[in-house]
């Protein structure tokens, strides 16, 4: 067994996922038989390979340097506060965060 | 349905006044009206925003002025794509209400040259998926076979455009999604290079590998929105300078003597017989073209879906991760900020998305981060190394894009890793950030379409859209 029901419980925690017994059970067998899966990497040595972080070549890249940091117009925060489930212009208004 | 439409067609309707912009768009919403409670291709029409285009084209026609490349081109946006004041959900309940305050570059693009925008096309939550199944909105029927899925995760961008409702869709690419689906409905599909087309808007999934691009009825369709929608944009940093070639005119060049390599290892186990028939067949054709096939190897391959699902699903952890019921979409009140945070992913996410943000989640942890996240991104490098060796000895290779036909709805939903194994043939491209296309490749009994894929060579687009015409041209979609 690659993961344990404590793994994922501890996975869920860490990305603030609530997850139902039954989801639990579910995810940890289904994971379980991806990991064993996943497992066949291990057939590859690796050791003197670099990793690829990113897909652009850097001769491909347009940022291979930093832009300069200018400051732009952006009239649109209006319309993004009233997407919020809770908004108190010009804040988002969430649960109290300090407990007492 | 009456023949298609295609871009040229409707810009010469229009300027030959033989029907207004207004007009076709009108019919199309006709068309959509009727077939949509079927296939449930599209989640969301935008009727105020599309006669608004339609108005502007007919007035230039009216002045006498020229007309833009997609002139009152009807084209349907896939709803992982941001569109302003137009609902965008991405198939998730946690984005029910989401209502972008501003449109994706690609969008964009297409509206400032003409393109009439119709509405939102339905596909699996936030884009993982194989088969559309996972839409909280429900699955997407296949227009060529409507007791089937139309593929994923870009399901009702390929099934809108197969049925008559769109002239053209923008779909997204993560590990197949544009060009699977593609297969499954019978059109051409295309996903660019990574960082030919702005991803800027696109709501992200895994910010290495999502690429958008087009759908069409033909490569010359598909042609020209690529032409339209790449190029740099300072609002994506992974957008480059490269310039955008004129593809409809470098398609038209001759492909005798084109070296094409056939890779082993995707003929292996595993394929479909009727799509190896297929395929074959369609090889065949290539051959009498006067392109020259090679056999090659990509030793990497059988390793490439690991790969990938470790890849895609942490950077889906980390991209998830502002779904927190404070900026946008779902809450679901708590007294307590963690739990608020709790209780609204785990209401408003479906169980593909939880099934990948534990997954993802898991790879990236403290005492897992190098087993699997480093060796993926290490089994990565090996398998971009596999294609930039054989671009060195071939222009172009070509493989099944699927190796299963379009399956029955429910067939195969009850075992994730079944599912992600068939996404076999298109992870490869996705991980290198090469292009591809899957083009028709004749169907199976006459009835369940099989796609045939081209990589080409990193901001190669020009020969995988030579070989797919030429090919498109000669009677591969009738195989």
């Amino acid at each position: 067994m690659k993961i344990s029901r404590a793994d994922v419980e501890r996975v869920a925690e860490l990305a603030y996922l609530d997850l139902s017994e039954a989801e639990l059970e579910m995810y940890r067998a289904q994971i379980d038989e991806i990991l064993e899966y996943i497992g066949k990497l291990n057939e590859l040595d690796t050791a003197n390979v670099a990793p690829m972080a990113q897909v652009l070549a850097d001769d491909q890249s347009a940022d291979a340097t930093l832009r300069e940091d200018v400051v732009a117009p952006c009239s649109i925060a209006g319309e993004i506060l009233k997407q919020a489930p809770d908004p108190e212009p010009p804040y988002f208004r969430v649960p109290k965060v300090i407990e007492r | 349905m009456t023949a298609a439409w295609t871009i040229d067609g409707v810009r010469e309707a229009l300027a030959a006044k033989k029907l207004s912009a207004r007009e076709l768009a009108a019919d199309f919403y006709r068309r959509i009206a009727e077939r949509n409670s079927e296939l449930n291709a599209y989640l969301t029409l935008s009727e105020e925003r599309a006669y608004s285009q339609a108005a502007r084209m007919d007035a230039l026609v009216a002045a006498g002025k020229p007309l833009p490349a997609l002139a009152g081109v009807p084209i349907a946006i896939k709803d992982v794509i941001s569109t302003r004041g137009v609902r965008t959900t991405c198939g998730s309940k946690i984005l029910e209400n989401y209502v972008p305050p501003y449109d994706a570059t690609a969008v964009e693009r297409l509206e400032a040259v003409g393109a009439v925008i119709l509405g939102k096309t339905n596909c699996d939550e936030f884009a993982m998926g194989s088969s559309n199944e996972n839409s909280a909105y429900g699955a997407v029927r296949n227009p060529e076979a409507t007791d089937r899925v139309p593929g994923g995760s870009s399901g009702g961008s390929a099934a809108a455009v197969a049925a008559g409702l769109a002239v053209a869709s923008l779909g997204t690419d993560t590990g197949g999604s544009i060009r699977q689906p593609g297969s499954f409905c019978g059109i051409p599909a295309m996903m660019g290079s990574y960082g030919r087309v702005s991803r800027y808007g696109l709501i992200a999934f895994a910010s290495s590998l999502d690429r958008i691009g087009p759908f069409a009825t033909n490569t010359r369709d598909v042609a020209a929105i690529l032409g339209v929608i790449a190029g740099r944009d300072s609002n994506d940093s992974t957008s480059t300078t490269a310039p955008v070639p004129d593809y409809r005119a470098a398609m038209e060049k001759p492909v005798k003597g084109l070296r094409i390599g056939i890779p082993k290892e995707y003929f292996a186990e595993g394929m479909d017989d009727g799509v190896r028939k297929k395929i074959e067949a369609g090889i065949e054709l290539l051959k009498k073209l006067g392109c020259e096939l090679r056999e090659i190897h990509m030793a990497h391959t059988d390793y490439a879906i690991a790969t990938y699902y470790i890849i895609a699903t942490a950077e889906a952890s980390s991209n998830l991760a502002r779904y927190d019921g404070v900026r946008y979409g779902l809450r679901v009140e708590d007294d307590s900020l963690l739990a608020m945070y709790r209780k609204t992913r785990g209401a408003g996410f479906g169980a593909e998305v939880k099934r990948r943000i534990v997954l993802g989640t898991y790879v990236l942890s403290a005492g897992y981060y190098n087993a699997y996240y480093l060796k993926g991104q290490k089994v990565r490098a090996l398998i971009a190394q596999d294609f930039r060796d054989a671009f060195r000895k071939v222009d172009v290779i070509v493989t099944p894009t699927s190796p299963v036909p379009p399956f029955k709805l429910g067939e195969r939903t009850n075992d994730p890793l079944q599912m992600y194994l068939a996404d076999i043939y298109t992870v490869t491209g996705s991980l290198a950030g090469v292009p591809g296309i899957s083009v028709p490749c004749g169907k199976i009994c006459g009835k369940l379409p099989v796609g045939l894929q081209i990589f080409g060579p990193a901001f190669g687009e020009a020969s995988v859209l030579q070989l797919a015409h030429a090919f498109e041209q000669a009677g591969g979609g009738s195989l």
